[in-house]
């Protein structure tokens, strides 16, 4: 059976067993979504979303999420460039060491973060007395954790992006004049900018989803580090309705985020 | 302006030593087979490659000069390059390429735009100016590429197999092109290129490189009566003897001797071209001086000639009609018997 | 070449399915029981004393928070046994018609102030709490243990703006042993479960607060039998183990 492509070109062959595959698949990630768009208490919807707990939450989940982007952005990209192109000793170890909040259960990434920046932690008790930075249980402490476990996202993607652009371009532009600066701003980063996009949006998406880091290094507390999903899980036990709710309110944010990028952004077309 | 470079430096699996210059007003090419490291002696001029050891100077400015710590980075020497895929920057419009170099080095924007619409229009693709390098074709993609490395005025020009990239139709009519674009320009120019026949055409002198090392250098007309490897010979299509010459007679360095007229005595290199090697079935009775024995190896049919390739002291190329072939009866693995006049050696000191 | 693969993948899998539905005894039964996370120690050795004491069976232990059980048993999942660290969360599972039978009080827990091991702030009580520049943590308030923290501080007329409201009484008892906050409202279960890194301060009868364990058979349990006998020998045997962890009597 032919199925339509999205550049306009002859339609490809698929094999029927493989379109089954596939229609297994999205019913996988489609039919929790639907699970949740029936269960919602549509007639208390209004409600409950516009009540002060639930727009505190998103606003919070909202300046976490994007705070952590932006800082993987300024951190991540330059991190990213030394691992694609910089070889010195112990990158294999340092980039494994990048890597591992991605494989770690979020909880651990939290107790970690708690011995490396908490009061009597490795750097935490110098950051509290030289400069009265306190991170546990704070709105930057909740940034922190959500940093922590989403920017290896944009890390490892913009470093594939790197590895995998012709460095000759590099070269052409250098022997055209251009100063390292120049060569980065005007050449690198607009050839991997495919991968910058997927980086930004996988890191985002993350950092809006992340709760056992912020739960265990910020806690939990409404209007300073209780994000949505921290919201969610607590309201699934008094309040189910409101849980499901809430669950909505996120995922169709991070959907309306990912459907509005499309293609064009990702450098599909 | 001139180029002065001699270059050592270690580039994967072979040491590249060369000594080049290039004298103000002449096109060079640097030909050689592919792995000879021509490509890298582009880069190394270009400081795109580290040299271990040498000195690379631009009309009296130094440029490189490993022993006296001086280097100077490739963003300030002033030099253009046209790559061999062209590597015209796909997220930029067509002026934009060419504009970036006049960019990169502080020009304004109005001025580079200015500049490099005007460049465009010289080689007929102003009004391509804001497609992208993409939905250009070959022969357009080599003129934007052209126009792109001439738009910030530099002192060497520097083009690495620039036809390779085109297919073969396209090829005579931009080589056309290129070379008068090549003589209004008035820098120093190298072309790099692995095609005899765009060497040739294009260049002046040619600089002969294998394995690293310069085999030879002289005018295309020099290099092709003359070879002095058995690259070029290959190139040419002719056959190629190195030895010793002893009162007119050349003992070859691989077995087998040569009878000439008129050589001076010591080392030698002797061409024979396959139009004057005879082939007979039975040990000729006559006045050429050098008859022996041989073993038909392959048979070519190249054209309306035949390439046979002859193995024996020397082994040697001869060519002949397919009548004579089938007068013969030749076939591959036959025993022939090989005459060449000594009148039709040529020698040369080597 | 590929036959062999596939006959080979057919193989593991069939061997998976099987490997999972053999039982471990001829006569086996499985008990599920869900039960308050301050029950963990307990009824982890109560579990291995009711396996010892009924041979062939198994008991399955969940600790969560309480509320968060209740959900999920409302939410479908299915068990024998709920043991609650509070009325108002068994309450709500009977009002939903998810409870067999009435449920019984198997236990009674206190709170109790957490405090570093040497009490370096020297917190004497709940007045203390709301001292300037300490670090403290409750409970959630949609969690059993956060709502008796707020009434007792209000018996005692103290207020207390928390750092963090844990998910999970735990949380708050590891993050004080941790030396990341100075204090914590808990119960006495949980300080005497944690041992060395961490030490009480007693909270006054007055302003302190009765918890209830209430334990009971799950409606959809189909061990119905069984998951009685489990409720007695926790009223019965059980209560030795109950005490050594710092409960009080039912």
């Amino acid at each position: 059976m032919a199925l339509p492509q999205p550049d306009g070109r002859r339609p490809a062959p698929a094999p029927v067993p493989f379109v089954i595959l596939a229609g297994a698949g999205a019913t996988f990630f489609v039919l929790p979504l639907l699970g949740l768009l029936v269960g919602a208490p549509w007639r208390s919807a209004w409600v409950l979303l516009t009540s002060s707990e639930a727009l505190t939450a998103l606003r919070l989940s909202l300046i976490a999420s994007l705070s952590a982007t932006a800082i993987a952005l300024l951190l991540g990209v330059p991190l990213a460039w030394v691992y694609a192109r910089v070889s010195f000793p112990g990158r294999a170890i340092l980039r494994a060491l990048t890597v591992l909040p991605m494989v770690l259960p979020p909880v651990v990434g939290g107790v970690a973060l708690l011995l490396a920046f908490g009061r009597r932690g490795l750097l935490g008790g110098w950051l509290a007395d030289v400069f009265g930075i306190h991170l546990p249980f704070t709105t930057p402490g909740a940034i922190v954790a959500v940093t922590f476990v989403a920017m290896p996202f944009l890390v490892i993607t913009v470093e594939a992006g790197l590895r995998s652009m012709d460095t000759r371009f590099e070269d052409a532009a250098r022997t055209l004049g251009a100063r390292r600066w120049t060569v980065l701003w005007r050449v690198t980063l607009p050839l991997v900018r495919p991968s910058l996009v997927a980086g930004t949006v996988l890191c985002w998406a993350r950092a809006l989803g992340e709760f056992g880091a912020t739960i265990t290094f910020a806690g939990n507390f409404p209007g300073r580090t209780q994000t949505m999903p921290l919201a969610v899980y607590l309201a699934l036990e008094s309040n189910p309705q409101s849980a499901i709710l809430l669950s909505l309110v996120l995922l169709l944010v991070s959907l309306a985020v990912l459907v509005g990028l499309r293609d064009r952004w990702l450098g599909t077309s | 302006m001139s180029l002065q470079a001699q270059l050592q430096a270690r580039v994967g699996s072979f040491d590249l030593d060369v000594d080049l210059s290039i004298a103000p007003g002449e096109v060079v090419a640097l030909l050689g087979p592919n792995g000879a490291g021509k490509t890298s002696v582009l880069r190394a001029l270009a400081g795109l490659l580290t040299i271990d050891a040498g000195r690379i100077a631009l009309d009296g400015i130094v440029l490189d000069e490993p022993a006296n710590a001086i280097r100077m980075p490739v963003e300030q020497r002033p030099i253009g390059v046209v790559f061999q895929d062209y590597l015209l920057f796909p997220h930029l419009s067509v002026l934009e390429n060419v504009a970036f170099g006049l960019r990169s080095r502080g020009v304004g924007r109005t001025t580079a735009t200015a500049r490099a619409r005007s460049w465009l229009d010289r080689v007929g693709l102003g009004p391509a100016a804001n497609r992208k390098p993409g939905s250009l074709s070959g022969g357009q993609a080599q003129r934007v590429a052209l126009v792109r490395a001439l738009a910030t005025d530099p002192a060497l020009l520097l083009l690495d197999e620039p036809m390779a990239a085109l297919d073969v139709s396209t090829r005579v009519e931009l080589r056309r092109e290129l070379r008068q674009h090549l003589e209004s320009f008035g820098g120093v120019r190298l072309l790099v290129t692995h095609d005899p026949v765009e060497a040739m055409a294009m260049a002046d002198r040619l600089i002969v490189l294998e394995h690293g090392r310069v085999l030879q250098t002289g005018s295309p007309a020099e290099v092709t009566q003359r070879p002095r490897s058995r690259y070029v010979a290959d190139l040419v299509g002719v056959n190629l003897f190195r030895g010793t010459a002893r009162q007119n007679v050349i003992t070859i360095s691989g077995g087998g001797s040569l009878t000439a007229v008129g050589v001076t005595d010591g080392d030698v290199f002797a061409v024979v071209h396959p139009r004057t090697v005879a082939l007979y079935r039975a040990r000729p009775d006559g006045t050429p001086r050098n008859v022996w024995e041989g073993r038909a190896t392959d048979l070519d049919l190249q054209g309306d000639r035949v390439r046979v390739r002859l193995q024996g002291s020397p082994s040697i190329v001869a060519e002949v009609t397919p009548a004579a072939v089938r007068e013969l009866g030749l076939d591959r693995g036959d025993q022939v018997w090989i005459g060449v006049k000594a009148t039709e050696v040529s020698v040369y000191p080597a | 070449m590929r036959s062999r693969v596939t006959a080979g993948l057919i193989a593991i899998l069939l061997a998976a399915c099987a490997g999972q539905r053999a039982p471990a005894a001829p006569t086996a039964s499985t008990l599920t029981v869900f039960a308050a996370s301050s029950l963990t120690d307990a009824f982890t050795r109560i579990g291995a004393d009711f396996q010892t004491a009924h041979p062939g069976t198994t008991v399955h232990l969940t600790f969560a928070g309480s509320s968060t059980l209740a959900a999920q048993i409302q939410q479908g999942a299915t068990g024998d046994v709920f043991a609650s660290a509070d009325q108002a969360t068994m309450q709500r599972l009977a009002d939903a018609g998810l409870v067999s039978g009435s449920p019984s009080i198997f236990a009674r827990n206190r709170l109790q102030i957490v405090v570093a091991a040497g009490n370096p702030r020297h917190i004497g009580g709940l007045a203390d709490l709301s001292r300037a520049g300490l670090i403290v943590l409750l409970c959630a308030p949609s969690v059993p243990c956060g709502r008796y923290a707020s009434q007792a501080l209000h018996a005692a007329g103290v207020t207390v703006t928390p750092a963090s409201q844990e998910a999970d009484v735990k949380a708050v008892v590891s993050k004080v042993a941790l030396g990341e906050a100075d204090a914590g409202i808990v119960y006495v279960t949980d300080v005497k479960a944690a041992g060395a890194g961490v030490q009480g301060v007693d909270i006054p009868a007055r302003f302190n607060v009765t918890a209830d364990y209430p334990m009971a058979v799950l409606q959809d349990s189909r061990q119905a039998a069984l998951a009685r006998a489990f409720i007695n020998y926790v009223l019965a045997g059980g209560q030795q183990i109950l005490a050594r962890d710092g409960f009080a009597a039912a």
